[in-house]
């Protein structure tokens, strides 16, 4: 967000807010200790709107939940703004100090009327609008996102929409207003800050606009850095599928499985020439390797930092040996390096992340010393000193501003790129339960007594109108694959909305029913969103299956 | 909030009794028919979760309709009201008059207390075990009825639910009533022994206006200390109070004004005001007696401790017990309103003020200040710690004035005399006029009024001596929390400061006479049972020392002592002063009370001990 | 720039004395802060730092200059010029019967401490008779309130009955619960707001449970073993630890604790990995972490067993088909 990538939040600042969004967030099974919290809000008093397209758990504690419908988030954000712009909340000063680009947007909302948005959406307009104008008038106020707003074709226009809302309320780089994306792997943002990430080196920093940067990269490193970007995950795939890409290096991934349109994604995987797996499980996609390199548990075989949804480095520590022949991560790197002619030894974790810091500002003052004494610290954090940032973007109060204005984009509604019809009636959305996670390969480890195995959720109206019972096997199809699963009647979903997560691959490849159409530019599949149709077992399938 | 219900789904009585307490549900969310709007919008935050003040009697008319409270019901309450079952089910375990596990819906509870006992009531008990069986039936702590011993309470659910509190029971009245012939339940409660006697203040409107009219209470001098507490305004009405140095009459004899006043002075604008009708010290029932003759005196008086603090809201906490008490109370409130003194502009004053009536489920405890918070809050009826105390931090967390029945009775005297006057009757905190329940192996059983510093002496003759011209062996002062005093005491004069003085308390205006059939011990026994009964729980002292107390008692009882009675009698101080001290509230601190005096005044356990 | 964020305004500080000396802590604390401040012992059993203290067992009570009864120094607040005697022949006396109590009535056999506490008061708890037979299983569960279950006179009443094991993550020994409120307090506001425990029942007769005392499968319960965190005496207790001490192999001697973070979400939440023999055996949170106070999820608390476990990944493994 305007030039970092993290939330602008911190958790202790959630405690303290009046408001609290969780926009495409059930937080209570997928962050519950996050939602512990906003729990500690609510109990204090804060108000909380939940808006996701099932009353999920986390919905269910909501003053208003807002039921829209799949991809109709811009729809929402556009009509709470239009509704805040015409009350008269809109942060007029802060607007103009700093941000650029909120004559456009104003125009751009200006026809979600209540009417409008409550078609589109089917959330009642007076809901909405209490939710704008409690949004506005509230002294400090948080909006939480995960997944159900990225996992979209447009994810990065959804988040767009959000960040709007803080920019016209000025509820962003104050102590308890912000935003923040809940990550949903312990070190999602800890790669981004590492630079596992197509175009930005360890610390957010662009080597191919800062020549600041690159030569600082490369006088450290003793190399030359091309100046362009890398690819993310789709455009990888794109580029196999177009025979660009002949081998690849797969750590701590499960692509096998893991990809929309796995059919696709596995097809494509078993044409390279050269897969290398690190992981420290054989996962369907090691299955598939030329070359497994078992690697040791990054958190509790191996000592190291993960960087949490708040921006906080914190320790992991080495709690068991590993088993067998399994290596750290580090050493496997090092040794591949050695074997490609570089001779780096074997520096410790310790080494390696002193050496990070003199080469990214953001991490320069957080010495080991001080992330096990203060259990942690928030990035930035410039010098041993600095206690680290609660939150980000004070700049943009600064009296004259910090840094660049924020920009407001203007992003158009889009409905999903497949839309629920005669032949495919149904929409399909995915996402997790408490006890498991993603595909299950970690999760799958112990016994829950909670978990019931893989089934299509249905509301009660859509099983009793289709003649199904509870726990009856069906058929899901969608127009690249089908599975079979059993229903769940789940009355936290309205009629022509089904549900499935994808932790039971073995089982249920639900992936083989989700759709490839992916946000150019986060390279996010639209997870949330695909026409399905639910046929008894035994019937005739007239669609016809790819 | 996400609630996790059990599979039971309510049948249709327990949906309707539910639904005639709260409305129908408003949609698919809250138990009732699912709308297209339900797959859009739902609430489920603050709102929702602020219903939780309508537990209690939700679960009441449950157990009113059906006569227990089932897993469907409860879901049904709990989706209704958004409230965790297992919360709930805390809840309704809790209180003795409310069933998890199906009853018959006819039942009697038999009073076997105090006393009850002195009157037989065991030997009906085991009389009613060989002619009835153990169905229908169940062992009662004190009614309340103490007058009319021994007194039974009949409970019958269904569309029509009867609740009926009747004295003089025998094994073969219980047992017709058992078949439905409710014709012995209904004898009229007997007349006040004093009954329209000139010297009367308090009871003198009881038996003389008819309690279900408001004109009539008029006509005897109703709602003329409501025009003068206008004339005084608030702090002119506080300060009467405090010249009148007017004592709360609960048991603790805390000052009336100072608690008013430490409410006034709160920041806080949401204030409460509540009446303890929660009567339920063994050997109690002046505040029945109070409410069933007199209940607009009630009304008008909490109007004034409302307008006296600033409170726009009361509450009425009665016993799940007193269903007449309860009927002309709702009534009198009910009539209060209609004629202007109650609700959005209290007439005369100009000021809002409104009494909703609560109604208890069986539990001594509830009667503890804190514990009635938590119990109209929804929770389990458990003490709170203190401080903070009531007047900063009581009901919902706001400043709240919790006053006896009597005390708040009380109150119209104090503005009919002046506060000044007032307290030219008696001396020091024991000023005006009090009650007392005269009960036991007394000549005429009944509620009394005396001016405070009458000798228990006089009082006991007032009430016609020792019933059968016996002699008297011990005299119970203050109830079950109170103590024992022997005979050659009962010169003491009847005021806070003199009981005190010599160790004893009037508490809440016990005085049960024990003659010499008594077997005292086995007194004791029932007394121990009591606390060991209404403990809560929550605090070890109270929670392990009544069970460890009246495991002794009977152990001795049954002649089984440990270690000889001197080490038992050893063994029940020491459990005794743990309890006294490190309870969390009076009943744990008071449930040694009796055992300790009557050790120690009357000499139980001595010869004993010396052989 | 680093600015705005509020900053709690400086706590006065309180002047007390605790057994004749002197101390001084910030406005707002509590008794037993001072005693600590001051290196007096004062036992706890219901206390913890992390959650509203419901100061119900009374062991940590002091006598305080001007009060009538002991008030329990882990709720009350200090106040200027209080006095306070932490080892008066009145506190000694309720402590020591506090534990004679607790320990005629329940199994303190897993309980830190309390072994010494015992000897130190001089408590005999066997002075009550021998304990009458224990429950059968779910009998407490049922008792009503206000109609007590009389044991045979000459022996005493204890909370005895046997382990509850419905699951395959934690069991619960009740014949080891003090009451002292903390599972529930973790379970419900405190904490995790599943409110999946309560207590039922009254007095003696009261317990925790779930809704009707049904099995934890088929309550509210998500798992996340806050109750096993916060509980003091063993009567809520992981399954590897209840297996591993019935068969002899429980060893905390031979236990190294690491702190390290979560694998699942982004959270970030630090847990304590319990390892004896290089197998993890337990996982806690420190109490004093900022992110979970000591609270985690079902995952964190459970989900660890994939990397002690060898051979091929299956996700249903875990599912309970029950």
């Amino acid at each position: 967000m305007f030039g970092a990538g993290g939330g602008t939040t911190s958790y202790r600042e959630v405690e303290e807010t009046d408001v609290i969004f969780l926009w495409g967030a059930n937080a209570r099974e997928n962050h519950p200790i996050f939602f512990h919290h906003v729990l500690k809000a609510l109990h204090r008093g804060a108000k909380l709107f939940a808006v996701d397209p099932r009353r999920t758990v986390s919905a269910q504690w909501a003053d208003d939940w807002l039921g829209l419908h799949v991809g109709t988030d811009i729809a929402l954000a556009h009509a709470m703004a239009r509704v805040i712009i015409h009350a008269g909340l809109a942060n007029e000063d802060f607007i103009r100090r700093a941000t650029s680009g909120y004559e456009e947007y104003r125009q751009e909302v200006e026809q979600f009327t209540l009417d409008v948005a409550e078609r589109i959406t089917g959330v009642p307009a007076e809901v909405i609008e209490r939710a704008a104008l409690t949004y506005a008038r509230a002294g400090r106020a948080v909006i939480c996102w995960t997944l159900g707003i990225t996992e979209h074709h447009n994810g990065t226009d959804n988040v767009f929409a959000l960040i709007n809302l803080s920019l016209l309320t000025g509820h962003i780089g104050r102590y308890g207003s912000g935003l923040s994306p809940l990550r949903g792997q312990n070190n999602v943002q800890g790669g981004g800050d590492m630079g596992a990430i197509p175009n930005r080196l360890v610390g957010f920093q662009d080597w191919t606009t800062d020549p600041s940067v690159r030569q600082r990269f490369e006088t450290a490193w003793n190399t030359t850095l091309k100046p362009e970007y890398g690819k993310n995950l789709s455009e990888m795939f794109e580029a196999m599928d177009h025979g660009e890409i002949h081998a690849v290096y797969a750590i701590g991934e499960n692509p096998a499985r893991s990809e929309a349109d796995q059919g696709r994604a596995e097809r494509l995987i078993r044409g390279l020439d050269h897969l290398v797996v690190q992981d420290i499980f054989l996962t369907q996609t090691a299955e598939l390797a030329t070359v497994v390199l078992p690697a040791s548990a990054s958190w509790c075989e191996a000592e190291g930092t993960v960087t949490n949804s708040e921006r906080r480095v914190q320790r992991v520590r080495k709690a068991l040996e590993p088993p067998f022949d399994a290596r750290d991560d580090m050493w496997i790197i090092a040794e591949i390096a050695q074997r490609l002619g570089y001779h780096w030894g074997h520096p410790t974790a310790e080494e390696t992340w002193n050496e990070l810091r003199t080469l990214a500002p953001i991490f320069a003052g957080m010495s080991y010393r001080r992330l096990d004494n203060e259990g942690g610290l928030h990035w930035p954090c410039h010098d041993e000193n600095h206690p680290g940032e609660l939150f980000l973007h004070s700049r943009l109060w600064a009296e004259p501003r910090g840094g660049p204005p924020a920009p407001f984009h203007a992003v158009k509604h889009e409905m999903p790129v497949e839309m629920p019809d005669d032949e495919y009636p149904f929409q399909l959305t995915t996402g997790r339960r408490l006890d498991s996670y993603n595909t299950g390969v970690q999760s799958g480890g112990y016994t829950s007594p909670l978990r019931r195995g893989e089934s299509v959720d249905m509301s009660p109206e859509d099983v009793a109108r289709l003649g199904f019972t509870d726990g009856e096997r069906v058929r899901i199809s969608s127009r690249r694959g089908s599975v079979e699963a059993p229903i769940r009647i789940d009355r936290n979903l309205r009629p022509g909305l089904v549900f499935m997560t994808f932790h039971f691959q073995d089982d249920v490849r639900t992936n083989l029913l989700t759709i490839d159409a992916t946000d150019p530019k986060s390279g996010t599949a639209e997870f949330k969103a695909c026409a399905v149709r639910i046929d008894p077992l035994g019937a005739a399938v007239t669609a016809s299956i790819a | 909030m996400d609630l996790h219900l059990l599979a039971a789904e309510p049948i249709a009585e327990e949906r309707d009794a539910i639904d005639r307490f709260l409305g129908s549900a408003a949609g698919g969310w809250t138990g009732g028919e699912r709308t297209s709007t339900d797959h859009h919008t739902a609430s489920g935050g603050h709102e929702a979760r602020d219903q939780r003040y309508l537990l209690l009697p939700a679960l009441r008319a449950l157990q009113a309709r059906i006569g227990w409270i089932s897993e469907g019901g409860l879901n049904y309450i709990c989706e209704r009201l958004t409230i965790p079952p297992a919360d709930a089910y805390g809840v309704a375990t809790f209180y003795a008059l409310l069933s998890t596990t199906p009853r018959p819906p006819r039942v009697v509870h038999v009073c076997d207390d105090i006393a009850c006992r002195t009157r037989g009531a065991d030997r009906l008990c085991d009389e009613l075990e060989k002619s009835a069986g153990q169905d229908g039936w169940l062992r009662s702590p004190c009614l309340g009825l103490c007058d009319q011993a021994p007194a039974a309470f009949l409970t019958e659910a269904g569309p029509e639910p009867v609740e009926l509190l009747f004295g003089g029971a025998t094994a073969a009245s219980i047992t017709s009533v058992l078949k439905g012939d409710y014709a012995p339940a209904k004898q009229p409660h007997p007349v006040l022994p004093q009954k329209g006697s000139q010297e009367l203040r308090l009871l003198r409107r009881i038996g003389v206006v008819d309690p279900s009219s408001f004109d009539d209470y008029r006509a005897h001098d109703g709602y003329e200390a409501l025009a003068k507490a206008a004339l005084l305004g608030p702090d002119g009405v506080r300060k009467e109070i405090t010249d009148a140095r007017l004592a709360g009459r609960g048991g603790a004899a805390f000052p009336t004004g100072r608690k008013w006043d430490a409410v006034s002075l709160q920041p806080e604008r949401e204030r409460y005001v509540i009446a303890n009708a929660d009567e339920s010290e063994p050997g109690t029932f002046k505040d029945r007696v109070l409410m069933e003759g007199d209940p607009f005196a009630l009304v008008e008086a909490m109007t004034i401790a409302g307008y006296a603090t600033g409170a726009e809201r009361g509450f009425i906490y009665l016993r799940g017990e007193y269903p007449l008490a309860r009927e002309r109370l709702q009534h009198a409130i009910d009539e209060a309103r209609r004629n202007g003194v109650l609700g959005e502009s209290v007439h005369g004053l100009g000021v809002r003020f409104d009494i909703e009536l609560r109604v208890g489920a069986g539990a001594y405890i509830c009667g503890e200040e804190t514990a009635i918070f938590n119990s109209i809050e929804g929770y389990r009826g458990e003490p709170r710690n203190k401080p903070p105390f009531p007047v900063e931090a009581g009901l919902f967390g706001k400043p709240t004035v919790v006053n006896n029945v009597e005390t708040l009775i009380n109150v119209l005297e104090v503005l009919h005399l002046g506060g000044a006057r007032y307290a030219e009757t008696g001396s020091g905190i024991s000023t005006g006029p009090r009650l007392f329940c005269l009960s036991g192996s007394v000549q005429r059983p009944g509620v009394y009024e005396v001016a405070h510093g009458t000798s228990l002496r006089d009082l006991i003759a007032l009430a016609g001596g020792v019933a059968g011209g016996r002699e008297l062996r011990a005299v119970l002062l203050g109830g079950a929390a109170g103590g024992f005093i022997r005979p050659d005491e009962i010169d003491m004069p009847l005021t806070f400061e003199a009981t005190r003085a010599a160790g004893s308390t009037l508490g809440s205006g016990v005085v049960m006479l024990f003659d010499d059939q008594v077997n005292l011990v086995d007194i004791l026994r029932r007394i121990a049972a009591f606390f060991r009964d209404e403990s809560c729980g929550q605090c070890v002292p109270c929670r392990v020392g009544t069970v460890r107390q009246e495991e002794a008692l009977h152990r001795i009882l049954a002649g089984k002592p440990i270690g000889g009675v001197a080490t038992e009698r050893a063994l029940l101080e020491e459990i005794g002063l743990a309890m006294k001290d490190a309870s969390i509230c009076g009943l744990g601190q008071t449930a040694y009370g009796a055992v300790e005096t009557a050790m120690k005044r009357l000499g139980l356990f001595e010869e004993a001990s010396a052989s | 720039m680093t600015a705005l964020i509020p900053i709690e305004p400086l706590r006065k500080s309180v002047e007390i004395s605790v057994d004749s000396r002197p101390v001084s802590v910030p406005e707002g604390s509590t008794i037993l802060d001072a005693c600590r401040r001051a290196d007096i012992e004062v036992p706890t059993l219901c206390y913890l730092d992390t959650l509203h203290p419901v100061n119900v067992c009374r062991v940590c009570v002091v006598e305080v200059e001007g009060s009538r009864v002991l008030v329990p120094s882990c709720s009350r607040k200090v106040e200027p010029g209080m006095v306070v005697k932490t080892d008066s022949e009145r506190v000694r006396h309720s402590r020591k019967m506090v534990l004679e109590f607790l320990a005629s009535s329940v199994d303190l056999s897993t309980t830190p401490e309390v072994a010494e506490w015992l000897a130190d008061y001089a408590a005999d708890p066997e002075r009550y008779g021998p304990p009458a037979p224990p429950s059968a299983a779910g009998e407490r569960d049922s008792h009503g309130p206000g109609h007590h279950h009389a044991v045979e006179p000459g022996f005493r009443a204890t909370v005895a009955q046997p382990v509850k094991l419905d699951n395959d993550l934690y069991i619960r020994d009740y014949g080891k619960c003090i009451l002292c409120y903390k599972c529930v307090e973790a379970c419900g506001k405190d904490a995790q707001n599943t409110f999946a425990l309560t207590v039922a029942g009254r007095g003696f007769d009261a317990r925790i449970s779930t809704e009707f005392a049904v099995l934890l499968p088929d309550s509210a319960c998500v798992y996340c073993g806050n109750c096993i965190g916060e509980c003091p005496t063993g009567a809520w207790m992981f399954k590897t630890e209840f297996d591993r001490r019935a068969a002899g192999t429980w060893d905390e001697s031979a236990q190294e604790v690491t702190t390290t973070i979560c694998p699942y979400c982004g959270v970030g939440c630090s847990l304590e990995l319990h390892v004896q023999d290089n197998e993890i055996v337990k996982v806690t949170s420190p109490l004093d972490h900022s992110i979970t106070s000591g609270h985690l999820c079902i995952k964190g608390r459970f989900g660890w067993k994939f990397v002690q476990n060898r051979g091929p990944v299956r996700q249903s493994e875990g599912v309970d088909r029950g």
